[in-house]
């Protein structure tokens, strides 16, 4: 079966020649679909002042902003309900006259929660699609992968859906700004009510091994003295086999056991209790409490396992805390707007803690857009929040300053009743240093406007 | 040989082509040139790995991992240049692919599945166990600018697609060379009989154990370029579900054909980025849209498979041969069986491999 060699060559060559031929033809195709535009910078105008195209992004009619969401894979549970919410928020602004006329276009992708799919997202988002704004990426190891690009680019990074206090280093990050209440004075303010109310108990704490659990930790640490603590069990996300941490809970004897864990994990960590027959009381941060959320994930990860439980009883009696409103409170005129919002634009999705956030921080978007001008740039964004923003829907004032981009201050303590979160105590305030106390906020707390959306 | 400047040649049009495409086209296709780059450097190791030497790795993304540390490391603390950090992380991984092959080269099929298999799970771990070396969950963030000669005003990405295509295509021509040498027909010769090729005088042990570094040092680079891609190595990035995906690759361009691995990467990294613009734009819910570039992901899988059992390449030289009558298809070697026979066989060690 030996060929002449001049026939080999030949098929070689014409398969090379060939695969040449069809990478150009396929690159090409991939490029068919590419724009690029670029807008002028311009100067922002007065009242009256044409509506131009100021910025990327934005154009005389729209303001395209862009985020990156799990809308799959393990954070999804609960958190795939959070952009759908704020998305709803801007439709209904943009149904009533949108933000100096213009409407508000939000495109958010899903990167599953996985750091590489982030970055690539991003930059689709960012370079392909000319976002105005980053607004409410979700995640602290996925919104890591993209802080450094994103202020490279000059971006506006705003309001980032994580309570890492990473995101407050205005020196390096000049376009990155918080939200939520930062997870050192959450732990700060959980801890202090630990100490308070459960003097003499065996304590441990349960954490997602990141910025997250570990920044959670840290404000613990500041309030709960170490000999309360008997164990420290971290996890990480990919990970769904808890049951060694749970064993090693159980065998600390701890009586309170204080989780910084996404929704799945706590519903794990129960579900994991249960199962040794251990039930010391629960406190869970914010992010890992929503009662709805964790119902939902108790039920249907029980029923993988074969068994049926009530998920509403589990979380019964769940500490946590909470920076804006309850939802329960249909006398507060912020859940009554955001419910309203909810049911005409999103009604498909229960109406729960995620849902309030999105809604809640779109609002603060919506603000902070009114406060930028008719015409921004995008530092006139950056420049806008750091000259501090109206409180709005939270409970606590904004840290917002030029030389602080942490989102809200304070929290109250609350208490899951029934599948509802009970505010339990006043609304108290902190800050992220070791020393700083935590103050009771006697601030009056704001009233939603009538129209729904935040005046100019 | 004749045929070294031939290919020397094709690279040389397709480096243009990319230079063409990177400067004609957005920023953000630069990136995905990049993707597509990282993804073909690998895909192309392990398709050689699979196809030609009739070994099966189900943990590649551990060698991503650890050529993508290596590199984030030297450039954080040494600050070397990113040539230099290339060749060591690839020496780094080979070293690695050493290891493992050497144990490799004793298993065969599923067995040899199961331990790549642990490798891809179990390796990725370390970076949490020690977070003051590998940063744990947030990994290591990589510095990786644009040199200053090109002026301040060149995107980045564009950069970063030019040097992971230059990588790229250097990786390529070198495995089309081995691909043709002495050492691709003793991987050959060792995958379609161990017995015969001992008696012909092939060390097989040896054989295996080259072809598992080869490929591994391919991962290993594709790691590095990954690193400076991203601009971050976190643990995230190196799950399971990337090495199935490189494997997937090589399936769907064709195992053991290195045109194929481009087919495959392009598949793999251009097919979700358009199913979800479409869609987005399309209106669908978030809950059916981002549920929707998975679902088409599995579909070309199936479709490829039934349309073309032997990859894209494999069909598209069936097409070719509908228009030139057929010819001759493969490299030759002394015995060589024909080329469906041994797409056919390379097939068969994949599904052993898997099931």
């Amino acid at each position: 079966m030996k060929r002449p060699q001049h026939l080999i060559n030949r098929a070689r060559r014409g398969r090379w020649q060939a695969a040449a031929i069809v990478t150009a033809a396929a690159l090409a195709a991939a490029a068919c679909s590419s724009s690029s535009s670029s807008t002028p910078a311009s100067s922002s105008g007065s009242s009256s002042a044409a509506l131009t195209a100021s910025a990327p992004g934005i154009t005389p009619t729209q303001i395209l902003i862009g985020s990156h969401q799990p809308l799959t894979g393990p954070a999804a549970p609960g958190y795939d309900l959070i952009a759908p919410a704020s998305a709803a928020y801007f439709s209904y602004v943009n149904a009533h006259g949108g933000v100096y006329g213009r409407k508000i276009v939000y495109k958010y992708l899903n990167d599953a929660y996985d750091p590489t799919t982030t970055a690539s997202v991003v930059r689709q988002l960012v370079l392909q699609d000319n976002v105005y704004a980053l607004f409410d990426g979700l995640g602290t190891p996925t919104h890591l992968a993209v802080v450094q690009f994103l202020n490279s680019e000059k971006v506006p990074d705003v309001f980032v859906a994580s309570g890492c206090e990473c995101w407050n280093s205005p020196t390096t990050d000049p376009e990155t700004f918080g939200w939520q209440i930062d997870y050192v004075r959450e732990g700060k303010i959980l801890g202090q009510y630990v100490k308070q109310h459960f003097a003499g108990k065996k304590i441990a704490y349960f954490y997602q091994d990141d910025e997250f659990g570990q920044d959670g930790v840290k404000g613990l640490d500041d309030e709960i003295p170490a000999s309360m603590v008997v164990s420290k069990q971290s996890y990480v996300d990919t990970n769904v086999n808890i049951a060694p941490q749970v064993a090693a809970l159980r065998a600390s004897g701890a009586q309170v056991v204080i989780s910084f864990s996404i929704p799945a994990f706590t519903a794990l960590l129960k579900l994991n209790s249960l199962k040794l027959g251990f039930s010391p009381q629960l406190v869970v941060s914010d992010v890992g409490s929503d009662a709805i959320t964790l119902s939902g994930l108790l039920e249907s990860f029980a029923k993988q396992g074969g068994a049926t439980v009530n998920g509403n009883a589990l979380t019964n009696g769940i500490i946590t805390d909470g920076y804006l409103p309850t939802l329960g409170d249909m006398s507060n005129s912020w859940i009554s707007l955001f419910s309203k919002v909810h049911q005409e634009y999103d009604a498909s999705a229960p109406f729960d803690g995620n849902v309030l956030y999105g809604e809640a921080v779109a609002y603060t978007f919506v603000q902070a857009m009114f406060k930028a001008g008719r015409n921004p740039t995008r530092a006139d964004l950056v420049s806008a929040i750091e000259g501090g923003l109206p409180q709005g829907p939270s409970v606590a004032p904004y840290a917002f300053s030029s030389s602080d981009h942490a989102g809200i201050t304070g929290a109250y303590i609350g208490v899951i009743k029934n599948g509802v979160l009970v505010q339990e105590g006043p609304v108290l305030t902190t800050d992220t240093s070791t020393s700083g106390a935590i103050t009771t906020y006697t601030g009056t707390e704001q009233q939603a406007p009538a129209s729904g959306i935040p005046s100019p | 040989m004749q045929t070294l400047p031939r290919r020397l040649g094709v690279a040389v049009v397709v480096a243009v082509i990319v230079v063409f495409l990177s400067i004609k086209l957005n920023t953000f296709r630069d990136y995905q040139i990049a993707e597509i780059a990282v993804e073909v450097t690998a895909v192309a190791g392990l398709t050689l790995l699979t196809g030609l030497s009739g070994q099966i790795s189900l943990g590649h993304g551990a060698f991503m991992a650890i050529g993508a540390y290596t590199t984030a490391l030297l450039l954080m603390h040494l600050s070397w240049p990113f040539a230099a950090v290339l060749v060591l992380a690839a020496a780094v991984t080979a070293a690695a692919g050493a290891i493992v092959g050497a144990a490799a080269a004793r298993l065969r099929g599923p067995y040899l599945a199961g331990a790549t298999l642990m490798l891809g799970v179990a390796l990725p771990s370390i970076a949490y166990a020690y977070q003051g070396i590998f940063g744990g969950d947030q990994g290591l963030n990589v510095a990786f600018t644009a040199p200053g000669f090109l002026g301040a005003s060149f995107p980045l990405t564009r950069w970063q697609a030019w040097v992971s295509a230059l990588v790229a295509l250097i990786t390529l021509v070198l495995l089309a060379n081995l691909y043709y040498s002495r050492i691709g027909r003793n991987w050959r010769a060792v995958r379609d009989d161990e017995v015969a090729a001992a008696l012909d005088g092939v060390n097989v042990a040896a054989a295996r154990i080259l072809a598992f570094v080869v490929s591994a040092t391919c991962a290993g680079i594709a790691g590095a370029l990954l690193a400076i891609v991203t601009g971050l190595v976190a643990p995230g990035a190196f799950t399971l579900t990337l090495s199935i995906s490189l494997l997937t690759a090589a399936v769907i361009g064709g195992l053991g054909s290195l045109p194929g691995a481009l087919w495959g990467s392009l598949v793999i990294v251009l097919v979700p980025t358009y199913v979800t613009d479409v869609a987005t734009s399309n209106g669908l819910s978030s809950s059916v849209g981002s549920n929707i570039p998975v679902a088409a992901y599995g579909a070309v899988l199936i479709l490829v498979m039934l349309v073309f059992p032997q990859g894209i390449q494999g069909g598209l030289r069936r097409i070719l041969t509908l228009f030139t009558g057929p010819g001759p298809k493969t490299p030759t070697w002394r015995h060589a069986p024909a080329p469906s026979a041994e797409q056919a066989r390379a097939s068969q060690h994949e599904k052993e491999g898997t099931s």
